[in-house]
């Protein structure tokens, strides 16, 4: 049995073992890895995320069990420091010697840190590992106490660069870019884009310097600040590093294995180094004497070295690697492939620049407009992956080139036709090499039928993500072609989606469920879209469940909360969980008078339980005389907004958090929506109010609040995610309305927002982009109708005691007066409960 | 003493010996279902205004022996009429009383007239 020894455990030397276990002749060989890291390999590409969920597990690319599971040998924090060619062995940090057959270098790249006067100071990072990251973050905390608005400054305007300002700025620093090029991302973009990106950054509150050249860091002993010369300075209390990388080619010097000029291990077409059993792979190898660092080709360089190794020698690296790369940085999109700008004699190009949305796109065609040569997109790179297609399969362009990226001018949409006319050699997924045709093929021949399926089936998608679009296309269009559909439709009476039903009832001005179910849908209806229609009638017309009573659902029906023994739990609003003594009193009296038994809930209200069902107008009448209103406890509507007591008598409040708890309650009390809504409001980042387990959270934060949205407690728990920080609270308001529409618009029945967020293409960068970009145009469409909702809240308890025909619903029986003798009550401290079940 | 489920027996058509007039037609919600008391049962009787028919089960749900069929939404699945449980949503055929979705003991049916503005409920004593 042979060994290999892969050297590193980065996404590169990942890939290498799980392509390697994949193929079955690697059984004669026994794979042994080490990696310097004190983890296994992780995501790197999706780093910044770290800042949001803190949690090193979720970015892992595989957990330990795996690598033992396919008998792969994986020793973490152990640093290789020697190879001996001679004799094929290494040795490590600890001084133990591994002979191996076959060595993988993939020890990736350092991050390059200049040589500038200054650097060693405290305070100044490297943005490359986990451990990286949590140096930041302790260091922030750390200035955070002595100062209130820290300063973080990037030094380098690239991909990585942007990312890490991202970083900082999630840390509640406020972030400056610093980049010694005139414009930002030098290599992807020209300087128009790079302006639309500027403006589009600052406007999130990302300073940008370009031009820039850093003489030295200032500070004694500690950053204060960095000096670009000619009394030109800029205060910071912190610096990233991210000016670029560095191979880590340094075991390579200790075996004299031959290296570029500037670094790197120089490596052939099989990736084999000057030693033909060394093999090196990823971001530390020399191929056409150039680095790529990028993951696509770092993978494809691993499939190259598992087939050679294997002896499948036709396997070889491409003559040109293809850099073209979409990412969303900070929410924006950022993309450019081929050529992305080049000289007037090369080729022509044709551009869309629009400031006012923050978008540019440009497309280089050759002189006789027959071939797209390459392009840049920035703002909105929908179509990217069908013009890198087009580009990377010499595709002919259309007559008219402009359509690609302005749009096709009159009926009928797009210039490209569809994601299936693409040829089937045509790599949809770059990071995982999948074709066009393996996508189809899974869908056709193996019975794949969704998006999900087809991924785990070939891998798509499962890398950057950025090929899911027309992933999703192909796997749409392919069922289409065999007379298959992907729908979602809600029953057997409605062939529609929930989104498709809400937007049918919205323009035909649909008036009840009846005439729904007469004009669009078949039989007579069922527990699953009676219900969920009866929340698209309340959404749009704002209408009390009191009107169509007999297809809400079952609570909403009597307007109260079944229990066990089928009485009912009574809830009255006490918005933000303020509530007088006198209050308190009323709601004792009326629970004693009833005999119920009474309990404070999660939400800081008060939980009446037991009432028969003709009880319940009798018990709201004497509520509403007290000058209580419905909770809507039993509604799929706005629950509470939990908060904590604030600024108003807590030391360490920041802001009134009760105040606006109670303003926010009364705000979207009554809305009904596909699923309950509950919010929470904290004064300070100790966060007493765990709005962070709402659907959506305000925390008052050093000058504004911090609005998180999309968390929910229950079965399967999920903290907020931040859609927008330290902004003042009106704007904070608009946020959380638009968010709350966009949700009730589109989400599924009975789909809380959290799931509803984890459904959403692009996910809360895409929220962000519709919330507060209005990239949909649609805001303001969102505002009103909110407001609308806002106008016309009624109680509908008071409706429902006040009139004669819907009071006659409450009572157990039709033809007697008499109550329903089968309730049984046993005592319970003092209180009582229901009888267990016969 | 008689188990309260026990006391629920389907009637079929040539079983009525007595149709009980149970209340005015208007007493009913439409596309609903109410309750009604005869003797010591308790019988859900439904209104499919939309297509006219009416039905009549047992008001115990026999999944926790709780009164509260009445209170379900009705429906139909596969064109067999049905009423979901309030508590748990399960689901019951108004034609066999048979369970629809899970394998609870079937309810018990009873046959239902509408006359001069009334609503008829057929029991067999």
């Amino acid at each position: 049995m042979k060994t290999i020894i892969v050297v590193g455990n980065g996404m590169v030397g990942y890939k290498f073992c799980e392509k390697f276990v994949s193929k079955n002749e690697s059984k004669n060989f026994k794979l042994q890895v080490f990696g310097e890291e004190p983890r296994a390999a992780y995501d790197r590409v999706h780093l910044s995320q770290f800042f949001e969920k803190r949690d090193a597990k979720a970015l892992e690319l595989a957990p330990l069990e795996w690598y033992q599971e396919n008998d792969i040998h994986l020793i973490v924090n152990e640093r290789v420091t020697d190879i001996h060619r001679d004799r094929k062995s290494i040795t490590t940090s600890t001084d133990k010697e591994y002979h191996y057959d076959y060595l993988i270098l993939a020890t990736g790249s350092a991050p390059f840190v200049p040589p500038i006067t200054g650097i060693e100071k405290k305070g100044v990072f490297v943005y490359r590992t986990i451990e990286d990251l949590e140096g930041m973050l302790a260091y922030a905390d750390e200035i955070k106490k002595n100062k209130p608005n820290c300063r973080a400054a990037v030094l380098g305007g690239g991909l990585l660069g942007l990312e890490a300002g991202k970083a900082v700025m999630d840390m509640g620093l406020e972030p400056h870019v610093v980049e010694y090029a005139p414009k930002l991302m030098p290599r992807q973009l020209d300087s128009r884009s790079s302006n639309v990106l500027q403006l589009t950054l600052e406007e999130m509150g990302i300073k940008i310097h370009t031009g820039k050249a850093t003489n030295q860091i200032l500070g004694n002993g500690v950053i204060t600040g960095m000096d670009f010369g000619e009394d030109d300075t800029l205060e910071v209390d912190m610096l990233v590093v991210s000016a670029g990388i560095r191979p880590r080619d340094e075991l390579a010097k200790t075996c004299d294995l031959e290296m570029g000029v500037r670094g790197g291990i120089v490596v052939n077409k099989k990736m084999q180094t000057s030693d033909p059993y060394i093999y090196a792979i990823g971001e530390v190898a020399l191929y056409n004497q150039m680095i790529y660092g990028l993951v696509a080709p770092g993978y494809e360089m691993a499939e190259v070295a598992v087939n050679q190794i294997l002896e499948n020698h036709q396997a070889a690296m491409q003559e040109s690697i293809d850099m073209s790369t979409k990412l969303k940085l900070i929410g924006v999109d950022v993309a450019s492939f081929g050529i992305p700008y080049m000289p007037a004699n090369k080729g022509l190009s044709i551009i869309y620049e629009n400031k006012t949305k923050g978008i540019y796109k440009r497309i280089n065609v050759s002189h006789d407009g027959k071939t797209l040569l390459g392009g840049i997109m920035v703002g909105d790179a929908a179509d990217y992956s069908i013009l890198h297609q087009m580009y990377l399969n010499n595709m002919p362009l259309p007559d008219n080139a402009e359509e690609l990226i302005v749009g096709a001018r009159g009926e009928g949409g797009s210039a490209f036709g569809s994601a299936m006319d693409l040829p089937d050699t045509a790599v949809i997924c770059s990071c995982e090499a999948v074709t066009k045709g393996a996508i189809c093929c899974s869908v056709l021949e193996d019975g794949n039928e969704t998006v999900k399926g087809v991924s785990k089936a070939t891998k798509a998608g499962t890398g950057c993500g950025g090929c899911k679009p027309m992933l999703s296309d192909l796997v749409a269009e392919s069922l289409k072609s065999i007379g298959k559909t992907v729908k979602q439709s809600i029953c057997e009476h409605f062939n529609y989606s929930r989104q498709e039903l809400y937007d049918i009832v919205k323009t035909r001005a649909v008036q009840d469920y009846d005439e729904l179910l007469d004009t669009v849908g078949t039989g007579h209806g069922c527990e699953v879209c009676k219900p969920a229609v009866a929340a698209i009638f309340a959404s749009i017309y704002n209408e009390t469940a009191n009107r169509q009573e007999t297809i809400q659902d079952t609570n909403d029906r009597f307007l109260a909360n079944i229990q066990r023994n089928g009485t009912y739990s009574v809830v009255p609003r006490v918005a933000g969980g303020e509530i007088t003594p006198k209050q308190l009193m009323a709601l004792g009296r009326i629970a004693q008078k009833y005999d119920l038994y009474t309990k404070i809930t999660g939400g800081q209200r008060i939980d009446m339980f037991g009432a028969k069902l003709h009880e319940l107008p009798l018990i709201w009448e004497d509520l509403i005389a007290e000058g209580f209103e419905t909770g809507q406890a039993y509604g799929k509507s706005l629950r509470t907004v939990k908060s904590c007591v604030g600024s108003t008598w807590c030391r360490y409040g920041m802001d009134e958090s009760v105040s606006f708890a109670i303003e926010i309650e009364h705000r979207y009390k009554g809305i009904r929506s596909p699923h309950k809504l509950k919010g929470g409001v904290s004064g300070c980042i100790r966060e007493c109010a765990e709005a962070r387990c709402k659907d959506f959270g305000f925390i008052a934060v050093e000058g504004g609040w911090n609005v998180y949205v999309a968390g929910n407690g229950g079965a399967n728990p999920k903290h907020a995610e931040l859609l927008a920080e330290k902004v003042d609270k009106q704007t904070a308001i608009t946020y959380v309305d638009r968010f709350i529409m966009f949700y009730i618009k589109t989400a599924q029945p009975l789909q809380r927002t959290a799931a509803w967020l984890e459904k959403l293409e692009g996910g809360i960068t895409y929220l962000k982009n519709v919330v507060i970009n209005d990239s949909l145009g649609i805001a303001n469409e969102l505002d009103l109708e909110m407001q609308s909702y806002v106008d016309t809240y009624k109680c509908e308890w008071k409706e429902a005691v006040e009139n004669p025909e819907i009071r006659s619903r409450y009572s157990h029986f039709v033809n007697s007066e008499d109550e329903d003798d089968t309730i049984e009550f046993v005592s319970l401290r003092e209180q009582k409960m229901p009888k267990q079940w016969a | 003493m008689l188990k309260a489920i026990e006391k629920y027996q389907p009637v079929g058509a040539d079983q009525i010996k007595v149709w009980y007039k149970a209340a005015a037609l208007e007493k009913f919600p439409k596309n609903g279902g109410a309750c009604i008391k005869y003797k010591e049962k308790q019988i859900a009787v439904f209104n499919f205004t939309r297509t006219g028919q009416w039905y009549a089960c047992q008001n115990l749900c026999p999944h926790k022996m709780e009164m509260v069929l009445s209170r379900g939404m009705i429906g139909e699945e596969n064109m067999i009429p049905k009423v979901a449980c309030p508590l748990h949503k399960n689901t019951f055929s108004l034609q066999t009383g048979e369970n629809l979705n899970g394998s609870l003991e079937a309810i018990a049916t009873y046959p239902v007239k509408v006359e001069n503005g009334y609503v008829y409920v057929g029991f067999a004593e």
